[in-house]
Formats: C-alpha cells, sequence, structure tokens
C-alpha cells in the first residue's frame, strides 16, 4: 500500500477538517473504554496477568528460535506444512503458490493484519485471483477500496449511510426499496453476500493471534465467526503469521486470553477462541484438506535485541490508540500506514524506516494513557523517545528544531547566563503583555498563538525576585 | 540460504544462542513438558454447584440461552421446545457423536434430525460440548469424526448440550482434559471454545447480534 | 546564624523554567506551602529547566548535561521538591535513565532522584500535611496532568488538600484523566492537533460547571488557559499551590476577562 506517514501533518489536518470523520471518533472514545475499564475492574487479578502475560512473551522473545521449531516439528507431525518468509515479497509468493497448485480463483480472508502488512489483496488481484475480505468491517472497507482505520475495528472510519451507499453500488441487485438504513439490515445483507462467498473459495487465509509451540496450533479471536468458516469450508487453510506470534504452551495462551478481549472490546472473553491443528484428521467430516502456516519475519529479527524489543509483545488489541488523545483527534489513516495509534508509531519506523515514518513517534504528548491500558505493559512512550533518539543522532528532525534546541540548550546548560538573559528578556515580554496579560499573537509563537493566547509573564523571574528577598533579608539581618 | 536458515540464524545471533544453547535448550524443554498454571482467577474456583451456577450465569451475560435439566434423556424435548417457542422448523443437525446419539430423539416423530456436517441450510445444529468453562460461560468444542465443526457456525440457531460433570472453573482445568484424552501435545484438529452468539460492532460500533455464525447459542446444561 | 541545631528538614525548590518566567507566585506559593509543612526552603541559583525539551526532542547529549548541573545544584538538601508533576517525573524517573551507560553518574542520579518529589504530593505524603489554612469561596474543577498522574500517582493528594480550603466546592470535569494536548513542543509542532485536544479539555472544563480551573502543572494551565481566554470564556485558570498557599489576591493566568 502506498506510504503516507511522511506528510503526517498534512494528512492530521485533513482529518480534523473531516466533520464525518470527527463524529465517527467519537464512537471509539465511546465504545472501547468504559467497557474495558468495567472489564477490567470485574477481574480482580487483571494486573497480576498484564505481567504474567508480559513475562510469557518476553520469556518466549529469549527463546523465540528454540519455540519457533519446536512449532515447526509439531505443526509437521500433526500434517501441516510451515513456511518460512523473510519478507513480505517471500510471504506472498507462497501465498501465490499456494492458490496456483490449487487453481485457486477465489481466496476467503479471515481478519489479519498481518496481510494488510504484506498487501496480499491487491496482489492476489494482480494475479487475476479474487480476495474476498469476510470481517464486516473488513469488507466494508474492501468495497471502499481503502485500509483498515483501527486495528480491532477496521471500519470505525465510516458511518452507517456511508455502508448503504457503498453496498448499493457493490450489490447493484438490490431493489430500491430494500431496507439498508440499520447496522442490523446492513449486516444481513453482508451475511449473504459473504455465505456464498465461503463455500465457493478454494482457500481461505488468515491471521493467528498466537501459534502455540506445544502442539503445532494456530488461534484465532474473533467475534464474528468469518474467521473460523473462512478456515474451516474452504479446502486449504493458510494461516499467515509474524514469528513473534509463538507462545510456548497452551496454558500461556490461556493466561493472554485473559488480558487480550478485556483491553480490546472489554468482553471477558470474545466469542470464538479457536484453535486450529493441522488439516482434517482421518475419518474428520469437515475441515481443511490442507494446512500451510508461512512464518514471516517481515523486519522483527531486526527488532530483536533492541531498545525496540518491547515491542514484539504486541498483541493487537488496540487498547492504545483507543485511549490516545492523538489517535482520538485525526484517526487512524492519517498515520499512513498499516499501523496506527501509539503502536503504530512504534511499529511503523521500525517496519518502514524511520525516515518515513519519523513523524509518528514525534506526534504524541507523552500522555502515558497508552502504557497504562497495555495488557502487555509495553513502555510505549519510552520506545517513541527512542525514535525521537535515533532521528536526532541522525540529524533527520528539520534544521530549525535542531538549531531552535541547540540555542536553547546552550543556555540551559549555562545557568548563570540563562538568569541573566532570562531576566532581561521577561520584563519586555511582560510590557508586550499590557493589562490583558497574555497575547492573540506573538512573533516566533506562531505554533501556539494560532489556537490559544499566550499567558504574559509577570514583570519579573521567580529567580530574580527570589534573589532580591534574600538580599532583603539578609540586609535585615545584618 | 533458505528462509528458516536465515530468520533462525538471525535470531540465534541476536538471542547469543552459541553462548549459552545447552541452558536456553533445558528452560524451553521444561517449559514445554511441563507447562506452568500462571495465575487462576478465584472466580471460578468454587464448590461444583457454584461452578454451574457461575457458568449459566455468565453464558446469560454475553447472551446465550440456557436451560437445565436432570438426565440426558431430557435433552430431545427442550431441543424441540426450543424450535417452537423460536417458531423453527421441526429439523435439526447433528453429528453421530455418541452421547448425543444415546438420547431418545425417534420418540419425537415430527423432529427431522439430520446427521453429519453442515450444508450450510440447516436452521438449527445440536452439538455436544467437551467441557464448560465457568469463568466465562464458555462451552470447549472439539472436532472429530462424530463432531463435524460445521455444525458449530452455518446453522442460525445453535444449541449445546453441556454435562455438569465437564463444567470446569476456568481453561486451564479443560486444557489438562485435553491433554490426557488426546495425549501431550497433541489436538483434535479444532478445537472451539465458544462464549455467547456471534455479534459485530463494526458498524458505528453497535453491537449486533449474529454476524457470521449462529444468531443465537442455547445452551442446555444436563445433570 | 542563630547557632541552634537545624531540625527542619531542608528542601532545595526546584522552580520549573515555565514558574520562573511566567508565574513566579507559583513558586513564592510554593514555598510558603514546604514551609508551612515544616521545613526550610532554599532556591539554588544554579538550576534552569529539567531539560525535558532536549530529552523529549531525542537529544540526550544536552538533556544530561543539563541534568549533570541541576544534580550538583541540588546535593545537600534533604528534599528537592518542584511544583509541577511533569519536571518533578522528569528529575526522578528519566534522569536516571539518561545515564544508563555512566555508573557513576547512574548512582548519583539514582540517589538525587530519591530525594525528588512533586509538590503536592510532597506536602501529603512526605510531611503528612493533612489540611491547608486557606480561604477560597470558588467553584473548581482539577485537570490530572499526565505525568504527575500516570509517572508520580498524583490524584488524590491535590483533591484531599482541597476538600480543606474553606469554602472551596469541587466539580469533577468529564475525564479529569485525559491529556489537555499541551506535550511540551509537542503543541507547537503539531499544533492543529494539539488544538483540536485542547478543544475537548475546555469544552469538558466548560460542561463542568466551575468557575476556576486548577492543576499542578503550569504548562497544561497555560495551554487551557489560553485556549479558554480565546474562546471568550469566564473560567480562570491558577496553579493549584496558589490556591492552597492562599495566593490569589493576584491575576489568574492569561488575566482576568
Amino acid at each position: 500500500m502506498e506510504v503516507t506517514s511522511p506528510t503526517f501533518k498534512q494528512n492530521a489536518v485533513n482529518a480534523l477538517h473531516d466533520a464525518q470523520l470527527q463524529k465517527a471518533l467519537g464512537n471509539v472514545r465511546a465504545g472501547f473504554i468504559d467497557k474495558r475499564r468495567k472489564a477490567a475492574d470485574a477481574l480482580p487479578e487483571f494486573d497480576a496477568l498484564r505481567d504474567a502475560a508480559r513475562d510469557i512473551k518476553d520469556h518466549t522473545l529469549a527463546h523465540l528460535d528454540l519455540y519457533l521449531e519446536a512449532y515447526e516439528k509439531k505443526v509437521t507431525e500433526s500434517g501441516g506444512h510451515v513456511h518460512w518468509a523473510e519478507t513480505a515479497e517471500d510471504a506472498r509468493r507462497v501465498v501465490l503458490d499456494i492458490c496456483r497448485m490449487q487453481n485457486a480463483r477465489t481466496v476467503t480472508k479471515g481478519k489479519s493484519m498481518i496481510t494488510e502488512e504484506i498487501a496480499l489483496n491487491d496482489f492476489l488481484q494482480l494475479a487475476g485471483i479474487k480476495a474476498v475480505e469476510t470481517d464486516l468491517g473488513e469488507y466494508i472497507i474492501q468495497l471502499r477500496n481503502e485500509h483498515p482505520s483501527h486495528i480491532i475495528a477496521p471500519a470505525v472510519h465510516v458511518n452507517k449511510d456511508q455502508v448503504e451507499a457503498d453496498f448499493r453500488r457493490a450489490h447493484d441487485y438490490l431493489p430500491a426499496d430494500r431496507d439498508l438504513t440499520e447496522p442490523e439490515t446492513l449486516l444481513d445483507e453482508a451475511r449473504r453476500v459473504l455465505r456464498a462467498q465461503y463455500f465457493e473459495a478454494e482457500i481461505g487465509i488468515t491471521g493467528a493471534n498466537f501459534l502455540v509451540a506445544e502442539t503445532g496450533s494456530s488461534v484465532i479471536v474473533t467475534n464474528e465467526g468469518n474467521g473460523d468458516l473462512t478456515q474451516l469450508l474452504p479446502r486449504v487453510h493458510i494461516v499467515v503469521a509474524s514469528i513473534e506470534k509463538i507462545v510456548p504452551t497452551l496454558n500461556d495462551v490461556s493466561q493472554i486470553l485473559r488480558v487480550l478481549a478485556r483491553s480490546a472490546t472489554g468482553q471477558d472473553m470474545s466469542v470464538y477462541t479457536t484453535l486450529s491443528t493441522g488439516p482434517r484428521r482421518k475419518g474428520d467430516p469437515d475441515g481443511p484438506e490442507q494446512y500451510h502456516v508461512i512464518l514471516l519475519d517481515n523486519g522483527r529479527t531486526s527488532m530483536l535485541g533492541t531498545e525496540f524489543q518491547d515491542m514484539l509483545r504486541c498483541i493487537r488489541c488496540g487498547a492504545c490508540m483507543n485511549h490516545c488523545p492523538v489517535y482520538h483527534a485525526v484517526g487512524g489513516h492519517a498515520y499512513g500506514w498499516v499501523y496506527p495509534g501509539p503502536m503504530g508509531a512504534v511499529l511503523t519506523p521500525s517496519l518502514i524506516g524511520v525516515d518515513q515514518g519519523g513523524h509518528l513517534p514525534n506526534a504524541s504528548t507523552f500522555c502515558g494513557r497508552c502504557e497504562s491500558v497495555c495488557p502487555m505493559r509495553i513502555p510505549l512512550p519510552k520506545m517513541m523517545r527512542h525514535w525521537r533518539e535515533r532521528e536526532f543522532e541522525r540529524g533527520l528532525n528539520p534544521a530549525t528544531q535542531r538549531y531552535g534546541m541547540k540555542i536553547w540548550a546552550a543556555f540551559a546548560k549555562r545557568p548563570r547566563l540563562y538568569n541573566f538573559a532570562t531576566s532581561m528578556a521577561i520584563p519586555v515580554l511582560a510590557l508586550f503583555g499590557g493589562r490583558r496579560k497574555r497575547f492573540s499573537a506573538l512573533p516566533l509563537a506562531g505554533g501556539w498563538t494560532k489556537h490559544r493566547d499566550l499567558p504574559a509573564p509577570e514583570r519579573r523571574t521567580f529567580m530574580q525576585q527570589w534573589r532580591e528577598r534574600e538580599s532583603r533579608k539578609q540586609g535585615a539581618s545584618a | 540460504m533458505s528462509g528458516r536458515d536465515a530468520i533462525l540464524g538471525k535470531l540465534r545471533q541476536t538471542l547469543g544462542a552459541d553462548t549459552n544453547d545447552a541452558t536456553r535448550r533445558e528452560a524451553v524443554e521444561r517449559r514445554l513438558a511441563k507447562p506452568p498454571r500462571g495465575i487462576v482467577p478465584e472466580r471460578g474456583q468454587g464448590s461444583d454447584a457454584q461452578k454451574v451456577k457461575l457458568f449459566c450465569q455468565m453464558a446469560e451475560a454475553v447472551s446465550a440461552s440456557v436451560t437445565r435439566v436432570r438426565s440426558p434423556e431430557r435433552v430431545p424435548r427442550v431441543v424441540s421446545d426450543y424450535l417452537r417457542a423460536k417458531n423453527l422448523p421441526a429439523s435439526v443437525r447433528m453429528g453421530t457423536d455418541r452421547r448425543l446419539k444415546a438420547m431418545p430423539w425417534d420418540k419425537l416423530k415430527a423432529l427431522d434430525v439430520k446427521s453429519g456436517p453442515s450444508d450450510g441450510f440447516d436452521e438449527v445444529g445440536v452439538s455436544h460440548a467437551f467441557a464448560g468453562i465457568a469463568e466465562t460461560g464458555t462451552v470447549a468444542l472439539l472436532s472429530g469424526k462424530d463432531n463435524p465443526s460445521t455444525v458449530n457456525f452455518l446453522p442460525e440457531h445453535h444449541i449445546v448440550v453441556v454435562d455438569v460433570k465437564d463444567i470446569a472453573g476456568d481453561l486451564e482445568t479443560v486444557l489438562t482434559g485435553l491433554r490426557r484424552k488426546f495425549g501431550k501435545g497433541r489436538m483434535p484438529r479444532t478445537l472451539n471454545l465458544v462464549t455467547g452468539p456471534s455479534r459485530s460492532g463494526d458498524i458505528e460500533q453497535k453491537i449486533i447480534l449474529g454476524a457470521h455464525g449462529p444468531r443465537a447459542l442455547h445452551l442446555i446444561v444436563v445433570g | 546564624m542563630s547557632g541552634t541545631v537545624q531540625a527542619r528538614p531542608t528542601v532545595g525548590l526546584f522552580v520549573t523554567c515555565l514558574v520562573d518566567l511566567f508565574r513566579p507566585q507559583v513558586g513564592f506559593a510554593a514555598v510558603k506551602l514546604i514551609e508551612e509543612a515544616g521545613c526550610d526552603v532554599d532556591v539554588p541559583m544554579a538550576q534552569t529547566c529539567c531539560g525535558q525539551p532536549a530529552y523529549n526532542s531525542g537529544d540526550n547529549a544536552d538533556a544530561r548535561e543539563i541534568a549533570q548541573n541541576t544534580i550538583r545544584a541540588f546535593e545537600g538538601f534533604d528534599y528537592v521538591v518542584a511544583p509541577s508533576g511533569s519536571c518533578a517525573g522528569m528529575l526522578k524517573k528519566h534522569y536516571p535513565r539518561l545515564f544508563a551507560d555512566d555508573p557513576d553518574w547512574r548512582e548519583r542520579a539514582e540517589a538525587f532522584s530519591a530525594r525528588v518529589h512533586e509538590l503536592v504530593s510532597f506536602l501529603t505524603d512526605t510531611m503528612g500535611m493533612a489540611a491547608v489554612a486557606a480561604n477560597h469561596p470558588a467553584t473548581v474543577t482539577y485537570h490530572d496532568s499526565c505525568s504527575g498522574l500516570r509517572e508520580l500517582g498524583i490524584a488524590a493528594q491535590p483533591r484531599a488538600l482541597l476538600a480543606s480550603v474553606e469554602g472551596l466546592t469541587l466539580k469533577e470535569m468529564q475525564d479529569p484523566d485525559v491529556c489537555c494536548g499541551f506535550g511540551g513542543t509537542f503543541c507547537v509542532k503539531y499544533s492543529d492537533i494539539s488544538n483540536a485536544i485542547v478543544e475537548k479539555k475546555t469544552q469538558t472544563i466548560e460542561a463542568s460547571g466551575a468557575d476556576l480551573l486548577l492543576a499542578g502543572d503550569l504548562g497544561c494551565l497555560m495551554n487551557m488557559a489560553g485556549k479558554l481566554k480565546r474562546q471568550g470564556s469566564a473560567i480562570e485558570a491558577r496553579h493549584v499551590a496558589e490556591v492552597l498557599a492562599g495566593m490569589t489576591d493576584t491575576a489568574p493566568i492569561g488575566g482576568k476577562g
């Protein structure tokens, strides 16, 4: 997909002026935050489970090579195939090879961010294979030729009237009097159309929330049931998953499940948690005949062992963006690539380069709300700061910012000079502040005064006044 | 160099595998051989009766409906009552699970019991759960020659029979049961953990039941 | 010099650059409160800023030099107190991180950070202050600044002391824990986004029905007060220390009206 992260600032401005989007973003604030809090508060062990979940992933990452080998062995034992893909291109090629072997014309897809990351749909389409998204939100944005604006609520930026218009355009056989005005009737229509697709598809592609080394199982966690129909009905099931999805055992899955749904949607447990292990067994009346897993690196091994390693604990729950004031203001598309919000601000520069994604870790107030709700206790602000350090080291941030910072630092490092300079400057500024005691415009402060007044300083700095007070005291006691 | 060698090679280099390989391997083997139980919430750890009660409460809280019966013989009658109450045709789809087969379905002359996987045209599917999980009101369903997974997803209504003796407090206990049944490290093709009927919140974050899977989940708790 | 043994704890006030430059009376309010709590206060002249602008811009070399100055300037005090959760958070949580690769300075930074406190939590948690002697008949609402709240756990302490102010009524705004959009240099680098965030904030402030906005960080207060003024709001803004110290006879932040 096209990367627009470098124009983040302009994307943000556009988003801020999009009235429909702004209304839709209200649903994020309303729909997720209270539910998460209630679910978390109702489980006394919630915070202890967050620690446990973090420790499980840390342990796994420290032994990732060995768990991957153990996992591969189990998949093979259960009759499945494991494919290793270093890059997005490698992964796409494996998918295409399997499609070609099956003479596949249609593939159904469960919701997966990893196939967004490798831009699989466009690739398959160019190869003449129809890829049908089956998650309701994904289906909607596929019709709109868009990308997800949220990792668990891909169509959160769209309202129901837009969905109706999209359905009428795409399902042009629908009679005009067919009611498509409410979410319920829209869902019915999508359900009807997609039912046929599950049966038509030769191949079903899903992602995975977890890969279990103990058993060679892939796990998907969904609410709609589309992921299950995708992996159950076609002849071939392909799982695309990045290597950090591994967990050691089924018990570890259970631990993390307890924080996943609560953090994501505020459910104790999502409706469908499905563990798939290999293809259908001898005598099984249904299930796929072939089971393939594509283990994708695509930059993960380069994050391991760096200050960004903790990001590999991410379970893609979306809590960070649900609680992010910047995401609430601009939505997901402004971030300009696959992953939005705080997790995207850390992950995007890791995967496509800080020269492309550099704005994202800068566009944060460091309010820390993301870290405070992250079920995996990922220190997101700290890692955004690490990106800023790397940018600064490489001289990637704008020259004006760098020089401004350097001039300021030159003063801040020299207290006597600093106090002298401020004691000279502040009275002048106070004078201009006038009786209103604020500025509505000020040279060099346009970034501030464009949107708000700048409170004016008092006549003298604290340091000046304190020094005077102390010398008065000394004079009095002498 | 294959992708496998490249990825594993890079990982080993970063993780310092050559210097402390034995310790690392031992840690991995130990964990896989003896999965730690972890933190299991108090919530599901009551008496057997409390577990059953909690299971029903939690299931209802996620919009499943629940009927309790004393013996398996009562199940066909409950199913037929459900069909009538919902104005559904007198036809159900189910696998050949011996626990279901042992029930007196033939006493209900008007009920058409179709056997085998669902073809997508069934209004109602009936399954027998491997276990129930009190903590979350979840049923665990296993695939196998007598238990088609399609019955869990394609029908509009899904009826699941659960024995009270199979209702565990937590998922960990069910996983232990699976290891006992299939052997360590082995699984059926599909384990479905189902918690309430299918739903979606994808349009304006409004939760609607019946997205792609069943619109309704009815649990019959036996015993 | 009195010649008697000094029994009162000594506090070095970290003024913070914004208070120094824009609102000295917050500093004097802090001094008054700390003295009332039973400490002796001094203000080392060799302090400037905590270094956050550099640190948050990825300029760790400059941030380290500033940190070293600060640590040196405050040696010898029992406590270091700042009237800001953000600056106290920097001194307490981030200074040690700046010296991760320098064992000597890391030790010094850790010893320093152990003595650092944000003003209001210092008064309540360290000095056991349960009430203040102030009187301020007003309906106020309190914004939890992010660093104070999430890095230092400050939420109950200012509310507890405010409850002891005579005549004062606290009306909570919706989501007082949500960021105001200031974010240091963020508010000028991404001024449009910052504006969208502070607009939502001032809406909740207006909806609270309060006539005075309080917070523990001058940066957030200048942002919110500046927006309220631009919107023509009658709601005034002050640092919580001003009210607790009973020093409210001066103009509010950004002036009156």
